[in-house]
């Protein structure tokens, strides 16, 4: 018979039977790469938690936030803070009346005053909130009620305004500019600071409107339409909110650089809050020139112009007064968090400690090489 | 080569004179389902057609370029997961339910489409262009009269194609005449079976005088035959031609996928094409296996889904609530969406949105993920050099990727014997002629005796050959003639094929390797096989040259367990040589054996005990008359058309009688390397190994010694090999008191234990009292069931429960079981399969012996079905196909019995010692990244999500999301995806060596320890306890803190920023706490998510993209706010 091309595999020579050899031809070899990867054999940091490692960690973390947390906390209550609602749930309230009479589509507008004292003088800037409660700003049907391309000045948006805006999207057959259920919610109340001297006056406080929104929120994702020359024509063909009692470019008509959409106190509504009890800032009292602290202790009337309706809702409404530091405003859980958590791990360590001095009987046991 | 005198009877066709009409014109109707029969004219394409068969042409892809999309789109959402994400994304399509844009679903449902899209693609790229190769290959054709290229694929049924040397046959083929004489042609089926040892087909006689292409041209024979199948040696069929009717039997037929041997060319009848090829239709899927991790998954998925749907009640029974007491007064400000009108539905609606925003808690990355890792260390095991072996130069490979983690959790290992623990590699290593015996221990320590050195004695000897004793040498040249009768039976009895490069260069290709050793000892001995033809053997007998006519081969299998041939000597006697199992041969001898037969039966048992293979050697003379009786008879047999197989059969054994004993042989069998070795630190894994094997007792128990699976030390060695229920049962119940009694002994006893056991024995008493008489009677599974039937028809014994009480399960001590084929029948039976496994469970090591392939595959699926641990079966042969099937895991041993084994396994390698490594190196590794995989996965997600759930209760439930939609569509596939997948393919715990060194280090992974339902309950807790912390921590600094500007902090975007950028840095904490073992490819991937994650922050953030896209990008710029207060 003749030859054949068999490729016998290759078998230890000794073996003879069965194992024959042919040509046994040159076959290439499908020996596997030997590159670390392959083989598994990558170099590798392999961390092992030790208690020489762990217990440090733990000190480390208890020493480094208990100073932080100490120093949070206590600039935290150096922090003045004072808070007055003014819903007028209670008869006694001054805003009772108001609260039960107000609507939105009320034209007379009903003002109470709330007197308050101060005990302590509030130096350098200090900046008044509006508070709402029971306020679901968060809620996803709010949230997503806005038109984007609308507020940033698009023209196209500003006739026809997205589908999310609806119910708030058009107004018997126009667009509403601004649409949507968080601009018809705008808050519209208008609150005014006064300060009584010894002699009974009330001199007013003078509340700064500007430099309340986020940067950005102003010159980047708010813009009137057209080229802001004359709102009213820039306007033209859209309609108020339902709510509203002016339209849009009517809402600081003095000052071009703070009407229409740009509209600060309009902007900080739009930054939707992210829990139903939430505040929002209102005006800025600066700082007065000299000594004399911003708002001196004494007694003061808020003047409120009563017009949003919270108590259908069982909402309310306050109005706060605050100082700020480097960590911004009074903030106590932030300081108390830091401690707490570096009390665990400080507590942890020593608990630690003891456990691996008592208990470790281990001497010398094999390490793991890596 | 000679000149055969004479063709051997079998290869004869069947001459019958026509007996029934042919039907030429009653062809069948053209529809093609249901094949009855097959009829083919040859070089009639016309009448061909009329019948549609299948063309040549063969498809295995399963997509065109057009029907890709749809239909591969189809079977992705057949998956259950992936029509799970599409409901979802169908659901927030409704604007009052959407909660969540669509892209947030879409794009990572869109992700794993596509990427399993492409790798459908590619795999059926390679598979159409392996298609075109095959069909495109030349063949040449018949075709009017001459010989035609043309490509495989315009084959047709009916053609007459031409084939050559070493070609592959294009379809299957009816031999019809061939270049050799006889019409014979030899082919190699290794891609069919992987027997790579050639077979010979013989067409024909009346076809095999046509030749060459002239005369076949007019041939116009018609065939019909049985429909296509899958059944590879088995083929039936008559050819009708010039009013004839022939046989035709899987003799004449060449197989698609075979290739042409020593042949110059051929002529064959294409019968079956493409799709009907016995090739083809082999080429069936197989059973998809599952890991119980798989299982695990998927009962946790299926516990999250209803968590999920808790939680959407909670969330939709809140809103419901919310929208009655504040929603329906806060309308001022929000009123309903047009469709609602009640509280009721908005909670309908809610319950919905809830579900969207949830769904997270089983993402969609899962699945995708888990298969990643798994193929990953798939290919860690395929380039493992440790698992390769370079003599027979195959790696490793894992050719199923979907139950690498189960590799770490084996229980119990099924071996095969043959070529699995040993090399099959035979050696001649002793015999027994008329009583003496020869050969010494090639092994033996002291004193090496000296190889014999055949060359100046024989020329043709294989010098590969060893063999240690003089003595038999001497025997032969001495000329005893019962020393040459044995090897001249050697000689002649066998299958074996030789190829004679050059003159004395002599190979032999034997189809199993005891023939080629017994083969190669006659060579050396002096009887030298040269060549064979359909009717004669050629053999060089002490240097001279001898030719018989071999006049008939009564063939092997696995029932007769022998073989013998007929052959006429030159000198014109006529004799039988057999040779095979003594068990069998021992049974037919001539009476006058009977001390001859004691003596060699000792011996037998000898060899057997060291280990060694053994067979017997017989002869019978026959008369003239004789033979010419029996060949009449044999004929008649082989002619009939029904129960052929079994009228063969007992035609052998009519003239298998009376024989001569001349002796015996033994083979050695050598264990491979390692395996001592590898048994031993696998059952110090706990793993336990039983070996299923063919071979007789005496034989298994001695290479379980040589193995160290059986040890001296061992506390006792049961052997059962009872022949009926009753003695089986009774051995059975013995061992096993026996073992209880020793690890009593041992253990000092236990006062409850025995009081237990007491009871027990009461009420098994009991129950025996109503049985009684009913010993054999099957029942159900109880505690009194051992107490039943049994042998003790006598006394009623009493022995422990099963393994309910702890009693039984300390059974301590050593033991091991061995048990026969026969007595394994019974123990199989359905009332004792309890009592075996309890039994055989309590033993280190269980060898079963003479068991059958589907003896093997019951075994694996007692224990899978009583235990419920991981079964692994490991095995070489085809015999041990449905073991390996059956088993959770089949291993395949590369070696010399074909590649059947390796074809139907899930991992393969060449040598049994890489099993350590497969299983407790990648199999434990495997097991471990994949469960530190899960246990993350589940946390990282829960984290994520059931932030919203808090959420929910500040948000009036109005399934409003804590993180910006991007964040959410990007968490599971960017932020968090990488850091998890190179710790869920990278992570080592302990290095390699280590796991081998320490092998109790596997058990965890037998436990489940790593992964189950505690440890998923764990994650989840830690998941939940991180996402309250991640939502009430932010909700308590964020709900009254300011800016140093006074500006209050506590918008939605804030929020949302400060918990997402918290949860992607708690998330990768963790995982990097998780990883053990950081590559550079963890550092990258770990630090790469945090990096991508700011900056794909900033990058939405950005002024730019909000100018571009006002309404999508709304979440614009803290940074710049920051920026332009603080810096200036």
């Amino acid at each position: 018979m003749m030859a054949s091309s068999y490729n016998a595999k290759e078998e230890d020579a000794h073996h003879s039977g069965a194992s024959s050899h042919g040509g046994a031809g040159a076959v290439k070899s499908k020996k596997p790469d030997n590159t670390a990867f392959k083989q598994q054999r990558l170099p590798a940091w392999q961390p092992i938690l030790t208690a020489g490692t762990v217990l440090p960690a733990f000190f480390v973390i208890g020493l480094i936030f208990i100073p932080i947390g100490i120093g949070l906390f206590v600039t935290s209550n150096n922090i003045k803070e004072f808070e007055i609602d003014y819903t007028g749930v209670k008869t006694d309230s001054p805003c009772y009346s108001c609260a039960k009479n107000v609507s939105w589509n009320n034209t007379t507008p009903c003002v109470c005053s709330m007197d308050f004292t101060l005990e302590q003088p509030f130096e350098n800037n200090v900046y008044m909130y509006y508070g709402l409660s029971n306020f679901y700003q968060n809620h996803r049907r709010y949230v997503k009620s806005r038109d984007d391309s609308q507020l940033n000045g698009d023209l196209s948006a500003l006739k026809e305004p997205s589908k999310e805006c609806e119910p708030y999207r058009k107004s018997e057959g126009l667009p509403i500019a601004p649409c949507g259920a968080i601009a018809n919610s705008l808050f519209n109340d208008t609150l005014e600071l006064f300060h009584i001297d010894s002699n009974g006056t009330r001199n007013p406080v003078p509340l700064v409107k500007q430099g309340i929104a986020w940067w950005t929120d102003k010159n980047v994702k708010f813009r009137n339409p057209g080229a802001n020359s004359n709102l009213t024509i820039a306007f033209q063909g859209t309609t108020k909110p339902v709510n509203w009692r002016r339209p849009v470019y009517e809402l600081d008509p003095l000052n071009s650089d703070n009407n229409g959409f740009i509209n600060e106190d309009f902007i900080v509504w739009m930054r939707t809050a992210a829990l139903p009890t939430f505040r929002k800032l209102y005006r800025i009292i600066s700082k007065k020139s000299g000594s004399n602290p911003t708002l001196s202790s004494g007694r003061y009337v808020l003047d409120v112009t009563y017009n949003y309706p919270v108590l259908s809702f069982d909402g309310r409404k306050r109005m706060i007064l605050s100082t700020i530091s480097w960590m911004g405003g009074k903030n106590p859980f932030l300081g108390i968090a830091y401690i707490t958590v570096g009390s665990i791990c400080f507590f942890l360590g020593v608990v630690l400690l003891i456990i691996h001095h008592k208990y470790d009987t281990r001497n010398n046991s094999p390490d793991i090489p890596n | 080569m000679t000149v055969p005198k004479d063709i051997p009877e079998k290869w004869f066709t069947v001459v019958l004179p026509l007996q029934r009409k042919k039907r030429l014109d009653g062809g069948k109707p053209k529809e093609r389902r249901t094949e009855e029969e097959r009829r083919v004219r040859a070089n009639d394409r016309e009448y061909n057609e009329r019948f549609q068969y299948a063309s040549n042409c063969i498809v295995t892809s399963k997509y065109n370029i057009i029907t890709f999309l749809p239909v591969n789109l189809f079977e992705q959402f057949q998956e259950v997961a992936n029509t799970y994400f599409l409901f979802l994304l169908i659901l927030q399509l409704i604007p009052q339910i959407s909660s969540l844009s669509w892209f947030t679903t879409i794009v990572p449902l869109a992700l794993v489409l596509s990427i399993t899209a492409v790798k459908d693609a590619t795999d059926d790229y390679f598979r159409h262009k392996s298609d075109n190769q095959v069909n495109n290959r030349q063949s040449q054709v018949l075709i009017r009269g001459s010989l035609q290229k043309e490509k495989w694929m315009n084959v047709r049924v009916g053609d007459i194609i031409k084939l050559e040397n070493n070609q592959f046959v294009a379809a299957d083929l009816l031999l019809l005449s061939s270049s050799e004489p006889h019409g014979l042609c030899y082919i190699e089926t290794a891609e069919l079976d992987g027997e790579s040892n050639m077979k010979v087909r013989q067409s024909v006689s009346v076809t095999s005088e046509l030749g060459g292409p002239n005369n076949l041209a007019s041939f116009n024979g018609e065939v019909v035959c049985e429909p296509p199948n899958n059944k590879l040696d088995r083929f039936c069929g008559t050819l009708y031609w010039r009013e004839k009717k022939y046989a035709l039997t899987n003799q004449n037929m060449l197989l698609r996928g075979c290739v042409l041997r020593n042949t110059e060319a051929c002529y064959g009848l294409v019968i079956f094409a493409g799709p009907d090829t016995k090739l083809m239709q082999n080429s069936g899927r197989t059973k998809f296996k599952r890991t119980s991790i798989d299982r695990l998954m998927n009962t946790l998925v299926l516990w999250i889904f209803g968590f999920l749907v808790c939680m959407g009640v909670i969330l939709a029974v809140g809103n419901a609530v919310w929208e009655r007491e504040v929603g329906s007064l806060f309308q001022s400000y929000l009123p309903w969406d047009p469709p609602v009108d009640n509280f009721l539905f908005s909670a309908f609606l809610s319950f919905w949105s809830y579900v969207i925003i949830l769904n997270t808690v089983v993402p969609i990355s899962l699945y995708v993920s888990v298969e990643v890792i798994r193929l990953g260390h798939s290919y860690f095991i395929n380039w493992d050099q440790q698992m390769f072996c370079s003599q027979c130069n195959t790696a490793a490979e894992a050719r199923t990727t979907t139950l690498n983690e189960e590799l770490g959790q084996v229980e119990y290992i099924f071996s095969d014997k043959t070529g699995t623990l040993t090399q099959n590699i035979m050696i001649f290593n002793k015999c027994s002629i008329n009583g003496q015996t020869y050969g010494e221990v090639t092994d033996q320590l002291g004193t090496q005796p000296k190889r014999m050195d055949f060359s100046p004695f024989n020329p043709l000897a294989d010098p590969d050959f060893c063999f240690y004793d003089d003595k038999l040498l001497e025997s032969v040249k001495v000329g005893d003639s019962q020393t040459q009768e044995f090897f001249r039976l050697l000689s002649l009895c066998h299958t074996v094929m030789s190829e004679e490069k050059s003159e004395g260069e002599l190979v032999y290709k034997a189809q199993s390797p005891d023939e080629g050793a017994l083969v190669t000892a006659a060579r050396n001995f002096g009887f030298v096989f040269r060549s064979r033809t359909p009717g004669t053997i050629t053999t060089t007998e002490i240097g001279r040259t001898v030719t018989y006519s071999l006049l008939a081969i009564l063939d092997f299998n696995n029932i007769r367990k022998r073989m013998s041939v007929i052959v006429r000597n030159p000198e014109g006697r006529i004799r039988l040589y057999c040779k095979g199992a003594d068990t069998v041969l021992l049974e037919r001898l001539h009476p006058c054996n009977q001390e001859l037969m004691s003596i060699t039966s000792d011996h037998l048992n000898e060899y057997a005990s060291d280990g060694l293979r053994t067979l017997a050697l017989a002869y019978r003379d026959l008369s003239e008359g004789e033979w010419e009786a029996w060949s009449e008879n044999h004929r008649y047999a082989d002619k009939a058309s029904d129960y052929r197989e079994d009228r063969l059969a007992a035609a052998y054994e009519e003239i298998e009688q009376d024989m001569m004993l001349l002796g015996a042989t033994a083979i050695e069998d050598k264990l491979q390397e390692g395996v001592p070795e590898t048994i031993a630190v696998l059952s110090l894994a706990n793993i336990k190994i039983w070996v299923l094997t063919g071979d007789k007792q005496e034989t298994a128990v001695n290479i379980g010694y040589s193995c160290k699976m059986l040890t001296d030390e061992m506390t006792e060695v049961f052997i059962i090999s009872g022949h009926t229920v009753q003695s089986v049962r009774q051995e059975l119940r013995k061992a096993r008191e026996t073992m209880i009694e020793l690890s009593r002994t041992r253990d000092g006893g236990k006062e409850e234990g025995m009081e237990r056991w007491g009871e027990a024995c009461f009420m098994g008493n009991g129950f025996r009292e109503g049985q009684e008489g009913d010993s054999t009677a099957a029942g159900g599974e109880g505690e009194g069931e051992e107490e039943r039937g049994g042998g003790g028809r006598k006394q009623v014994r009493c022995t422990p429960p099963p393994s309910s009480s702890p009693n039984f399960m300390d059974i301590s001590g050593d033991f091991a079981l061995v048990i026969n084929g026969h007595s394994l029948a019974h123990a199989l039976e359905a009332d004792m399969e309890t009592e075996f496994v309890l039994t055989a469970c309590a033993c280190k090591a269980v060898i079963c012996c003479r068991v059958t392939p589907l003896q093997k595959a019951q075994v694996v699926e007692l224990i899978k079905k009583h235990k419920k641990a991981v079964t692994l079966a490991i095995g070489d042969g085809a015999n041990d196909i449905s073991m390996i099937k059956s088993a959770h895991i089949g291993v395949g041993i590369s070696g010399q019995e074909g590649i059947q084994a390796v074809l139907a396994s899930d991992y393969s390698f060449s040598q049994f010692r890489f099993l350590q490594r497969l299983l407790l190196v990648h199999g434990r590794w495997s097991y471990l990244r994949m469960c530190r995989f899960l246990c993350y996965f589940f946390y990282k997600n829960f984290a994520f999500t059931m932030v919203h759930f808090w959420f929910g209760f500040f948000c009036g439930f109005s399934a409003q999301t804590v993180y910006d939609q991007y964040f959410i569509t990007l968490y599971n596939i960017v932020y968090t995806s990488l850091p998890v997948l190179a710790m869920g393919i990278f992570d080592q715990d302990v290095p390699e060596q280590r796991s081998l060194e320490y092998p109790k280090l596997y058990e965890p992974g037998q436990l489940n320890l790593l992964f189950n339902k505690r440890e998923f309950f764990i994650c989840i807790a830690q998941g939940i306890y991180t996402s309250v912390v991640l939502f009430f921590v932010p909700y308590a600094v964020l709900s009254d803190a300011t800016q140093s500007t006074g500006v209050p902090l506590a918008n939605y975007q804030t929020f949302a920023v400060t918990t997402a950028t918290a949860l992607v840095i708690v998330v990768s904490v963790q995982i990097a706490l998780d990883t053990g073992f950081w590559t550079v490819i963890n550092h990258v991937f770990v630090w790469g998510s945090l990096g991508s994650y700011f900056t794909i922050m900033f990058a939405l953030h950005s002024q730019t993209l909000f100018r571009i896209f006002p309404n999508q990008f709304n979440f614009v710029v803290l940074r710049a706010h920051y920026c332009s207060r603080s810096c200036g």
